[in-house]
């Protein structure tokens, strides 16, 4: 492979990238969106059936998509588009040939079917089970098997991933160390690894105990396991989605880490403690001791939490830095509003970031705080919280990184670039509010993966407060927004990539031309960079704001711990 | 400059923080502890805790304690199906059976008394959410979960499935009644 490289070198952003890779990572993202457009169509079914106000599908059916809706959404569409953005940050990033492009297409391939299969035992009404297939609520042995099939492909894709940074090492294609965002995609590697071990420990099993070939698969035990897969599978997003954030701030601004150790080591955090987290699923479960749930719900006294709040500094940080150093110095904040808040690359980003750690950050801590996780375990504030995570959060990044990618990855124009523009507000804003009236509705004690909050068919019935119904209401209002708002992504990127105009390409394929250079050390201001600032601080603009994140966080604890305190009294 | 390439110092971990960096991190820290440390003193100042008591048990077994406390303490029936009302004694263990899709049977407690309350699951897994106070646990099969409750409001308060288990799952309602002492 090696004598023959094929690189071309994208003439707008300097980006090499190496011929396999860049059809590997077509065919993964092209493969992302076919399954986020799948959920998306799914997600019509759930909202339309929770909305109080329609109840649209039969009770079988419901349980059925949202089956599906939860495994396409939360563990294809993301890997596939993780698998993308891990060649992406080694093979691309790194002016490297990829490794064993062909084992990567046999992943794709096992990633495909897997998928494929998965799928069809659902819709063939055997494995109506939700996501989370909870023993010993039985599924057909292909619904297991589906799953592991992906979870092979995807644990090959993670290992080219980490073949590729050895070649680059080897090959010298880098200067000095690895990129932060190749640093963050390694982060998102590790725990990658870390999850699909997990998922194979408890799902090889379970699926023996389907084919008959294992007695009894314990419970709780089920539930520890899966959790370190199903947790730490979203665990991989938080870390690919910061490296996205990252790498947006770079593209969009030349943006620079404020500093390389601090952000690097909040990586470093993630990896270390990141996935206690599965505990967060176990906080109301028999079984386990008081000890075990606060030290790993925590994260091992909320160490990854640290990590996350550094991220949601620095990143908005080096903006504020690198747009200071253009000049935009008036005030606090002459540099985010003078943001190219048009371009749905930064747009996207931005409103993934706040609604990331305003919404999702804020109730995860919340939630999972061993005693308050009492009045919201498996209550609609549960997909409210990892709505705001993985789709405000992860899926608003990955599509703000497509838009980029959409003429340097697939040498195309996008179509419709108004509809791109305001694609993001809509999705956004639409999953914002779609997030905060689950949660209101959740705190009303309505439950999540339940057909009918009006108990019509039940001798004994129950009526919920008005209130929760309005909640209900206003979450099918803003979920539909959501969705047309990812309906009008998928109608952008994929015409796009399809029919999209050209964009000519001077160069052809080639040898690899230059090794990937150091960054130039910033412009030093005169008595240092933070002298462009304020108080002595690089980024004060960033600092106000994250001191008023930090005044809501606090609030919202407190008034959660009140609430608990008007529940009766258990021990 | 820029987060896409290599460090543009060689020695970066050298790199002396950034004033806003630094502060943020301890400021951070600092509320990380407090979050910490607010769930052991919740253990020890707050009355809302779960004791995390549990036992191995069976169905059969279970069905058993719970069916001695029906023929012992039930005071009257419900609905066309005839489910027994229980009103164990104050102190008492109390036994309440989960499977698909009922809770059985229904409860009738006294205010501002402490019940031993004992649930487990016949089958597959449910979730135990008693509204509108708004109490939720995980119900496993193979495992006796014991949960000290005091009511300290009275009304009904019912007992909806929050796990999903099958077609059944929005149909699975029970009921703890609490009254105001006698």
């Amino acid at each position: 492979m090696s004598s023959q490289p094929l690189f071309r070198t994208c003439p707008e952003s300097g980006l090499q990238f190496h011929k396999p890779a860049e059809w590997l990572m077509r065919a993964n993202a092209v493969a992302a969106v076919v399954l986020l457009m799948f959920g998306g169509l799914l997600a019509v079914g759930v909202t339309l059936t929770r909305w109080p106000a329609f109840h649209l599908l039969p009770a079988d059916i419901f349980y059925q998509v949202l089956t599906l809706h939860g495994i396409n959404m939360l563990i294809f569409w993301i890997i596939f588009f993780e698998i993308a953005v891990l060649y992406f940050c080694s093979s691309t990033l790194l002016r490297c040939r990829l490794a064993t492009p062909k084992l990567a297409w046999a992943a794709f391939g096992l990633m495909i079917g897997g998928a494929v299969l998965n799928n069809i035992t659902v819709l063939g009404g055997s494995s109506t089970v939700m996501m989370t297939s909870y023993v010993p609520m039985p599924a057909a042995p292909n619904f297991y098997l589906g799953l592991i099939l992906f979870a092979v492909g995807a644990l090959i894709g993670c290992f080219i991933f980490l073949g590729t940074l050895v070649i680059a090492k080897e090959e010298k294609t880098y200067e000095g160390s690895i990129p932060l965002v190749t640093f963050g995609a390694l982060t998102a590697c590790i725990i990658a690894v870390f999850t699909i071990a997990s998922g194979a420990i408890i799902l090889i099993p379970t699926w023996l105990w389907s084919l008959g070939y294992i007695a009894h698969i314990d419970a709780a035990m089920y539930r520890l396991v899966w959790w370190a897969f199903g947790h730490s599978s979203q665990q991989i997003n938080v870390a690919a989605h910061v490296a996205v954030w990252y790498a947006i701030a770079a593209i969009v601004f030349g943006a620079k880490p404020l500093s390389e150790k601090v952000s690097r080591m909040a990586f470093l955090l993630y990896i270390a403690f990141l996935q206690l987290a599965s505990a967060h699923h176990l906080l109301v479960d028999p079984g386990l001791s008081s000890e075990w749930k606060i030290f790993n719900t925590s994260y091992a006294m909320y160490l990854a939490v640290l990590a996350s709040m550094v991220h949601g500094l620095t990143v908005p940080g080096s903006i504020e830095v690198a747009q200071r150093a253009k000049g935009l110095t008036k005030g606090l904040f002459e540099w985010l509003r003078k943001a190219p808040w048009g371009n749905p690359t930064f747009s996207g980003m931005f409103i993934s970031l706040i609604g990331f750690g305003f919404i999702g950050g804020i109730s995860g801590v919340v939630m999972g705080t061993e005693q308050i996780n009492i009045i919201i375990h498996n209550t609609i504030y549960v997909p409210g919280h990892f709505h705001a995570t993985v789709v405000l959060g992860t899926t608003l990044a990955f599509m703000s990184l497509t838009y980029f990618l959409i003429p340097v990855l697939f040498r195309r124009q996008l179509v419709f670039p108004v509809l791109a523009k305001w694609q993001p507000y809509l999705f956004g804003i639409g999953m914002a509010v779609f997030t905060l009236a689950m949660m209101g509705a959740g705190t009303l004690g309505v439950e999540r993966r339940h057909w009918d909050m009006a108990f019509a068919d039940s001798a004994l019935g129950f009526d919920y407060p008005a209130s929760a119904y309005t909640m209900m209401g206003i979450m099918g209002i803003s979920g539909m927004a959501a969705i047309v708002g990812g309906a009008v992504f998928v109608l952008v990127t994929v015409l796009s990539v399809f029919f999209g105009k050209r964009v000519e390409s001077e160069s052809g394929y080639s040898l690899a031309t230059s090794r990937l250079m150091r960054a130039e050390p910033g412009i030093e201001h005169a008595g240092g960079h933070a002298a462009a600032g304020k108080w002595g601080f690089a980024a004060p603009g960033t600092f106000v704001f994250a001191l008023f994140f930090l005044a809501i966080f606090v609030a919202y604890y407190v008034v959660n711990w009140k609430y608990l305190a008007s529940v009766w009294p258990l021990s | 400059m820029s987060s896409i390439q290599p460090p543009s110092e060689i020695l970066w971990w050298k790199q002396p923080l950034d004033r806003v960096e630094g502060t943020w991190i301890g400021i951070a820290l600092v509320w990380s502890l407090i979050m910490f440390i607010m769930m052991p003193l919740w253990h020890v100042y707050g009355k809302q805790n779960l004791s995390n008591e549990a036992y191995r048990t069976t169905p059969e077994a279970f069905q058993a304690k719970t069916q001695a406390m029906v023929d012992q303490y039930t005071v009257r029936t419900e609905t066309d199906m005839q489910i027994p009302v229980v009103r164990p004694p104050p102190g008492s263990d109390v036994y309440l059976i989960a499977r698909l899709w009922q809770w059985w049977p229904l409860l009738e407690l006294e205010k501002d008394q402490t019940y031993r309350l004992h649930i487990a699951s016949m089958d597959w897994q449910h979730g135990f959410s008693l509204q509108p106070v708004n109490i939720n646990t995980q119900i496993l099969p193979g495992y006796e979960m014991v949960i000290t409750v005091t009511p300290d409001t009275s009304g009904d308060q019912t007992i909806i499935c929050n796990e999903y288990c099958g077609i059944g799952h929005h149909n699975m309602v029970g009921k703890i009644y609490v009254t105001e002492e006698n």
